[in-house]
């Protein structure tokens, strides 16, 4: 009960402000159509970069997003008010991640289909490469999250979030974008779409802690 | 004993207690490092494969090895200032960024410098050595947070929480960057009836090892003086402190 209440007013709140949380998923995009102006725009050569491309574009926009996560709770002092509640602020934070992943970061896996296709990309591997950023950016989130929680009461956190969570996302990239290239060559992809779903896992279960001990550190100053 | 340990978490009966030893660390780090250089860059034979070029381990592993043992002991120390809310723990995490960071930079910068005549190329995306890389953007990510507060205790806190997830994340990290691409020699036995190692190329690393570990712990010491001066610069100790000098 309480957390569909929760659901919903976060998803309530993003509708209202949806031109803001769209500009991650328009980064995302931009950032995705600069490679071909910046490398040539030969289609072979871009086939064999999609992946990567899209998967550092992806990632990027991720932590853009992650900014927006906890900053309009803190200053209105509705975070304070979560953290008094009778709720365990874990649960909170992981129903926020979650929904804030719903509205950024689904937007972004469904339109990365369509940057697959102007990077030239297979079409035969493009599930793989959905299939790979579908696993890969509720981490991302999650990682994110972990950043956006210690930095919420920063004035530079926008600046500082991303030196502390890139370091922490190499493995998420290394996976995800070795699936999507994998498939692109016609390779097994199954080892490293298990190993996304393991780190999910993990992150879905460790990263709540981090984030609610994160938040309590960032409330109590 | 254990009175004795409870005592050296107080700050002002450990900065004494700094002031003694650190000095006795530093000589005895540089004696052991000269014994080691001594050793290692005249008494140990050439390489058969690598020739003089090899000798370059004797500052190469030592300083990897320490990279990461700093590490450890960052988030280590972090934990115990969160869990136990101490305040030497939070000194000793943040005193340790920096040298761990420093000797980051030196095991990359050697190998790099080794790099160029063995594999004919200054840098290389092989797994030991991006792993390396990522560590060095860990510490600059921990000490970017940790300045990044004007309450210094906050600015702890939050650190050693990044410091934490960084060090569930390192063993990840290493895994997947080792799956993704590996060049760097595999590691060296060193005992047994499969040693890949004479006494005369191995005996000088471990005192090499040795005087690093004593270099380190001297600046430990050292800096986590100042650490422990900064931030208990309000209270009454430092300021007879500074009135005796």
């Amino acid at each position: 009960m309480r957390l569909t209440a929760l659901i919903g007013r976060d998803l309530r709140l993003a509708y209202r402000r949806r031109g803001e949380l769209a500009t991650p998923v328009i980064f995302f995009v931009i950032v995705t159509a600069l490679f071909p102006l910046a490398l040539n725009p030969d289609p072979a050569l871009l086939r064999t970069l999609a992946p990567g491309v899209i998967w550092v574009a992806a990632l990027l926009a991720v932590l853009i997003g992650q900014d927006s996560l906890f900053k309009t709770d803190y200053e209105d002092g509705s975070l304070e008010l979560m953290l008094l509640s009778p709720m365990t602020l874990e649960w909170i934070v992981i129903l926020r991640v979650f929904t804030h992943w719903l509205v950024t970061g689904l937007p972004l896996v469904i339109l990365s289909l369509l940057m697959a296709l102007l990077l030239d990309f297979p079409t035969h591997a493009l599930g793989t490469l959905v299939m790979s950023l579908f696993l890969g950016t509720p981490i991302l989130s999650c990682l994110g999250a972990v950043g956006a929680s210690l930095t919420v009461g920063l004035r530079r956190g926008l600046m500082l979030l991303p030196i502390l969570v890139l370091p922490l996302t190499v493995p998420v990239l290394i996976f995800g974008a070795a699936a999507a290239g994998r498939a692109a060559v016609g390779d097994p992809v199954a080892a490293p779409l298990y190993f996304l779903g393991a780190m999910l896992m993990l992150s879905v279960t460790l990263a709540p802690f981090a984030i609610a001990a994160g938040l309590r550190i960032s409330l109590e100053s | 004993m254990f009175v004795w340990f409870h005592k050296l978490a107080s700050p002002p009966f450990f900065y004494r207690f700094a002031e003694k030893l650190a000095p006795w660390l530093g000589w005895l780090s540089l004696l052991v490092i000269l014994a080691g250089l001594y050793g290692g860059l005249w008494l140990s034979p050439p390489d058969y494969q690598q020739g003089d070029g090899f000798r370059i381990i004797y500052v190469h592993v030592p300083s990897a090895w320490i990279s990461m043992f700093a590490y450890m002991l960052m988030a280590a120390a972090a934990a115990i200032g969160l869990i136990w809310r101490m305040k030497l723990a939070h000194a000793v995490s943040a005193a340790a960024a920096p040298l761990g960071a420093s000797f980051t930079l030196l095991a990359l910068v050697t190998g790099s410098l080794w790099g160029k005549p063995m594999w004919g190329t200054y840098w290389v995306w092989d797994a030991r050595l991006t792993s390396e890389l990522i560590l060095l953007f860990l510490y600059l990510g921990y000490i970017a947070l940790n300045h990044a507060f004007e309450d210094r205790r906050t600015g702890d806190r939050a650190s050693a929480i990044l410091a934490i997830v960084g060090a569930v994340n390192v063993p990840i990290i290493h895994f997947s960057v080792t799956w993704w691409n590996t060049l760097h020699q595999g590691p060296t036995v060193f005992f047994g009836p499969k040693a890949e190692m004479p006494p005369s190329m191995y005996i000088p690393l471990f005192i090499m090892m040795f005087g690093f570990m004593l270099f380190f712990a001297a600046f430990m010491l050292k800096r986590l003086q100042v650490e422990v001066l900064q931030r208990e610069r309000n209270t009454a100790w430092v300021r007879e402190l500074v009135e005796q000098s």
